[in-house]
């Protein structure tokens, strides 16, 4: 089956993240495709390269920076929602004169057309988190 | 785009307090360029979305009530409202904005985009849903 994936929390407060991450893992395993995983609302900051979580806690970011390169899988962020807290690339961050970017390898910045051409595309549209 | 799609939005929170009512709206009119086949629910809190005459002076917020008006212009004229949230909030039809589009198989009548429904259409409509997305 084709899945896409919502992802509404950011890391850690929420398992939002962790069970969407656990879902897509065992989904790629079992032979499923993900058509692509969309970050929206506080779930843009799953995509921040700066967090630095204690060496035995998971890295919630690093996991699934690990699981797209594996898997090629397409993480997008929502633009206007990373904008609003702070999530930048390289682009981003020069055209609003911010000096540096932190967004994680594997992940992309696009806009709210990428959830609809998903739900469009994929079998099922998975939400986790508020 | 070929393929059509029946996306429905269960709106259900208040329209300040938290992002998602101002999420929603945009996820609604971005998707509108896709051209699928769009219902917007409003229940529980999530009524008070469409009220008229909201005034966010004293909060601080961006008042995007008026955007609601815009809907019917981009084809987004399904919009169901629970009767009983509207009830239980001492609230009437009276209370919530005009929203209306024009009919282009009936001449381009102006008609309402709103139907009030009870939680056993509400059921129906989210039964009717390839995508459902809750905000």
């Amino acid at each position: 089956m084709k899945f896409a994936i919502q992802v509404n929390e950011g890391p850690f407060t929420h398992q939002a993240s962790d069970t969407a991450y656990q879902f897509t893992k065992a989904a790629l395993e079992n032979g499923h495709e993900i058509f692509r995983v969309f970050f929206y609302h506080d779930g843009v900051n799953n995509g921040t390269y700066f967090g630095v979580p204690p060496i035995d806690d998971r890295n919630v970011q690093q996991q699934w920076s690990e699981l797209a390169e594996k898997h090629d899988l397409d993480l997008v962020v929502c633009v206007a929602a990373a904008q609003r807290r702070g999530i930048m690339d390289e682009d981003e961050s020069k055209r609003h004169g911010k000096g540096t970017s932190n967004i994680a390898p594997g992940f992309r910045i696009s806009g709210l057309g990428q959830l609809i051409e998903a739900g469009i595309q994929a079998d099922r549209l998975l939400v986790f988190g508020d | 785009m070929s393929d059509t799609k029946t996306f429905v939005y269960m709106n259900r929170k208040a329209p300040y307090g938290t992002v998602y009512a101002l999420e929603s709206l945009e996820v609604v009119l971005i998707g509108a360029a896709f051209e699928q086949n769009v219902k917007l629910v409003f229940m529980d809190d999530g009524v008070y979305q469409l009220t008229k005459n909201q005034d966010t002076d004293g909060i601080g917020m961006k008042n995007f009530s008026k955007t609601y008006s815009a809907l019917g212009d981009y084809d987004v004229n399904q919009i169901y409202v629970c009767e009983q949230s509207l009830k239980d909030r001492g609230l009437t039809l009276d209370d919530l904005q005009e929203l209306t589009y024009e009919d282009e198989d009936d001449d381009w009548a102006e008609k309402s985009s709103i139907h009030l429904v009870s939680r056993d259409q509400i059921a129906e409509i989210v039964g009717s849903a390839d995508v459902l997305l809750n905000f």
